[in-house]
């Protein structure tokens, strides 16, 4: 599969600070790419650099085999984290305003019904909720009919509901063969939508693949988890140990009923323990040595 | 291109034809001025006696006459007898002498200021001889209002402009809707082009309706082409909102814009003759106003609206405005930035 898009050693320096540290990375065509890390991880500065909002101090970015540039433009759909609209303009006003940038015209009755925006469509901007305006921004996004689209947190701040939906949208798009690129802090959410994941941390990546392929790399079998505090025994003493937080000791096994033979010597009772497949979350934890940092 | 020109332009207008308490602020400034001043000063605004003095030269030499020595008249020196005679006519001096040669005053009898003037002009003549020849010069006179309104016109027109165009720009940046934008094939000049197309248009349409309000209730003096006028409106909000974009470029911080255009505003507030005229003003000022874009608009309104000037007569201060828009216009856009960092 060719290449959407590729990032060649990407840097950005701010004063003290290296926030994308030569990172380069390929995007297939048609998939679903999350780049996904802590707060402050560079992924926000990554993204817009290849939107070409923010200057690299070094690094190229390449669009379907050239220099993004015009065409890039042209093509891509953009939803910013935070981003600003016009006062006193309504919903429908944005988006033909936005339409009328780009040659590439989507037919707005479409987005409008894909993005759930009929009743909104004569209210002023400043009047929407958080889950309107993120609706209103995919939208924004969609204008131009993009061949690849970048989502920067799109979830941050919705309800479940709108969550779900907001995915099936997502999925929707992809299948219609747009090229996507989203950051998130949800593990769950890149579980669902993303065909490939890159890890960040400290402006690099620290792992790179499709997230099936990441844990299994990582992890062998499956996770047990129980309560410390059930645990009688020597804690340092129990083997695969991964991870212990909240109260909750982790073990990654492939041999699940050794495992339990094992703890169940060092236990008061096996009563709360839970097995589990390992998930993305835990390879966060595991990777990043941190939680979200949220 | 003109499609996206096109789109900023409409979005831009609608921001602010929506934004009704800014756009009634436009509008009701410059009127609630012009209606206070009408009352305050019916008749001549000035506090002073203003005396002018015919010679060769144009500086003034006090050692010619005693009378020169009079304190709290403003003497100034014409050396141009028309320019000099209009003013008596319009009641714009209250006196006009010629001490050099031949010895001689002219005065306009229906002025009020012009006979105690005169007064005091006759007084001082007898320590000096006392045979002073009178010559009179009728008109009526131009009322303060006729004077101040290109003033009140051209001042709205720069607030409107630096403020409305600069500060919104700076704003725009600051809430990361340029950043927005630069996502899009939008060019720097096109959105630059899309705001000075939008204020442009909006500035004219506001001025048009204040002079028109002011033109029919205080029946305000219009010697020359409305034409004319409008070339001086379009040059003036065009050089004025090139002025804004230039200082908006690339700041970021709406209270450094402020700053900034509060320093340009009020040198020109003060210096290019808002309120009064600035013919006795040190020749040196008068240069240093001849930077200010204002000044530009307010000298030639004036002689288009008091005194009948042609486009030929105020050819050099629209080409004036036209250079100034057009530097403005390419440093702000060459330093033009859609980002903070």
């Amino acid at each position: 599969m060719r290449s959407a898009l590729e990032a060649r050693n990407l840097v950005k320096k701010y004063p003290g600070v290296v926030a994308v540290d030569d990172l380069s990375f390929a995007v297939s065509e048609g998939i679903c790419f999350g780049l996904l890390g802590p707060n402050g991880a560079g992924k926000t500065t990554t993204v817009e650099i290849i939107e070409g909002v923010t200057q690299a101090t070094s690094g190229e970015v390449w669009y379907f085999g050239e220099p993004a540039g015009e065409r890039f433009r042209e093509e891509a759909g953009i939803q910013f984290q935070n981003t600003a609209l016009q006062d006193h303009v309504t919903v429908k006003e944005t988006l033909q305003m936005f339409r009328s940038l780009y040659d590439r015209k989507a037919d707005l009755n479409t987005i409008i019904e894909q993005c759930s925006l009929q009743e909104l469509l004569d209210r002023d901007n400043r009047k929407l909720s958080g889950g309107q305006r993120q609706r209103l921004f995919l939208a924004v996004a969609l204008v131009n009919r993009p061949r690849i689209i970048f989502l920067d947190e799109p979830t941050t701040g919705l309800d479940p509901q709108a969550r779900r939906n907001f995915w099936e949208l997502v999925q929707k798009i992809q299948s219609e063969g747009a090229t996507i690129i989203m950051t998130t802090h949800y593990m769950d959410e890149a579980q669902i939508l993303c065909n490939e994941i890159a890890i960040m941390d400290a402006g690099k990546i620290i792992a790179q693949g499709s997230p099936d392929e990441l844990l299994r790399k990582q992890y062998e079998g499956l996770i047990i988890e129980m309560p410390v505090e059930d645990i009688t025994g020597d804690l340092s003493s129990i083997e695969h140990k991964l991870i212990e937080t909240l109260g909750i000791i982790e073990i990654n096994t492939d041999d699940v009923s050794a495992s339990i033979t094992a703890l169940s010597a060092q236990a008061r009772n096996l009563n709360r323990i839970k097995i589990r497949q390992p998930n993305l979350e835990d390879l966060f934890l595991d990777l990043t040595g941190h939680s979200l940092r949220a | 291109m003109l499609h996206r020109i096109y789109a900023i332009y409409i979005a831009r207008n609608r921001e602010f034809l929506r934004d009704r308490g800014t756009l009634a602020w436009n509008l009701a400034l410059p009127l609630v001025l012009m209606i206070g001043l009408s009352l305050a000063f019916s008749g001549d605004g000035r506090d002073q006696f203003t005396v002018g003095v015919l010679q060769e030269t144009a500086n003034l030499d006090i050692e010619q006459h005693p009378f020169l020595e009079t304190r709290f008249i403003n003497f100034v020196a014409f050396t141009d007898e028309n320019i000099a005679f209009r003013k008596i006519e319009r009641h714009q001096l209250d006196l006009l002498v010629r001490f050099d040669g031949q010895r001689r005053y002219w005065i306009n009898p229906d002025s009020p200021k012009a006979y105690f003037a005169e007064r005091l002009l006759l007084h001082a003549d007898t320590t000096n001889g006392g045979n002073i020849e009178k010559a009179q010069i009728s008109g009526d006179a131009i009322r303060y209002v006729d004077w101040v309104l290109p003033g009140i016109l051209g001042m709205n027109m720069m607030f409107s402009c630096l403020f409305g165009v600069g500060y919104v720009v700076v704003r725009y940046r600051k809430n990361g809707f340029l950043k927005r934008l630069r996502a899009t094939p939008l060019r720097p000049i096109e959105f630059i082009i899309a705001q000075l197309a939008s204020r442009l248009s909006l500035i004219i349409l506001i001025t048009a309706v204040i002079y028109t309000g002011t033109h029919l209730f205080l029946d305000t003096r219009m010697e020359g082409s409305y034409f004319a006028l409008l070339l001086i409106a379009i040059l003036g909000a065009a050089s004025m909102v090139s002025l804004g974009l230039m200082v908006a470029a690339r700041v970021s911080s709406e209270e450094l814009a402020g700053g900034l255009l509060n320093l340009i505003t009020w040198p020109m507030m003060l210096l290019s003759g808002v309120w009064f005229s600035l013919e006795g003003a040190s020749p040196l000022v008068q240069n240093a106003a001849q930077i200010f874009p204002l000044t530009h608009i307010l000298d030639s309104s004036r002689a288009v609206m008091l005194d009948g000037a042609s486009l030929i007569d105020i050819a050099p201060n629209l080409a004036a405005l036209a250079l100034m828009t057009a530097v403005f216009l390419g440093i702000g856009a060459t330093f033009f930035r859609w980002n903070q960092d």
